[in-house]
């Protein structure tokens, strides 16, 4: 089995929802476990309200790109904005670290998509946005 | 999708008892809502009652953590009872279970605060 689909939206929050939703809706064909699904949605939902919330500042007008994909062994998610970037790669992967210390921002993101995927690849330029490359193999 | 909240008072103890998903596009109003109560009726302590709460991301963490703050500034307690499995694992990447107690069910959440106060 193997699929793709490519998605845009503007950067609203509510958007954070529908990323879900369309992620379920794709990996519908493959059956997958209740568990496998829950950390592939939290770990997407962690990625777009990134996106959102630090790449754009919560700016409306800004657009979200999302990418999916699977084959017969693991899936992958994409989501890039074109956004502010990360100064510090290292230090934004570090459990707890946020540049948004004011607001209660738990700064688990990125935890929490390394734990709930197989691999998280983070690529950014200060100033042009980031991508958030992440892969997780379902097959036994 | 969506969320919604029910919740209840037992003297200085507040359920709030979410229904549906909890993530950044709605945990601003919940917020309001809870702090709202804490305020109105001198709340000390608190229990999450996630029984019906189908998805949380570390927003959720956020908000707890938050309210941690609060509570733990006026000698109170968290609770968080009936987690599904995925929002426990969020959680335990947390940390939250060195501040937060955990039980199974409603009941139990006050019986824990029972001990304690």
């Amino acid at each position: 089995m193997k699929n793709e689909l490519n998605i845009s939206f503007p950067s609203k929050l509510i958007n954070v929802q529908t990323s879900r939703a369309i992620l379920i809706g794709f990996l519908a064909e493959l059956d997958l476990p209740m568990s496998v699904i829950n950390e592939l949605k939290t770990a997407l939902s962690e990625a777009v309200t990134n996106a959102i919330v630090h790449g754009y500042n919560n700016d409306e007008t800004k657009i979200v790109s999302l990418y999916f994909s699977y084959d017969d062994f693991s899936v992958k998610m994409i989501v890039e904005d074109k956004g502010v970037g990360i100064e510090n790669i290292d230090a934004a992967k570090e459990p707890l670290f946020s540049t948004k210390f004011d607001e209660e921002r738990a700064g688990l993101g990125f935890t929490i998509m390394e734990v709930f995927t197989d691999s998280l690849q983070i690529d950014s330029v200060l100033g042009s946005g980031t991508k958030v490359t992440m892969i997780k193999n379902y097959a036994s | 999708m969506g969320l919604s909240v029910q919740m209840a008072i037992k003297k200085n103890r507040l359920v709030i008892r979410l229904d549906g998903e909890l993530d950044q596009s709605n945990v601003e109003e919940l917020k309001k809502k809870v702090c709202n109560i804490i305020k109105k009726y001198s709340i000390v302590n608190l229990v999450f009652n996630f029984e019906n709460l189908s998805f949380m991301d570390s927003t959720g963490i956020g908000f707890i953590i938050g309210r941690y703050g609060e509570i733990k500034r006026k000698g109170g307690s968290i609770v968080i009872c009936s987690m599904n499995n995925t929002i426990k694992k969020v959680f335990n990447i947390s940390g939250l279970k060195r501040i937060c107690n955990v039980a199974n069910d409603e009941v139990s959440a006050d019986k824990i605060l029972g001990v304690i106060a």
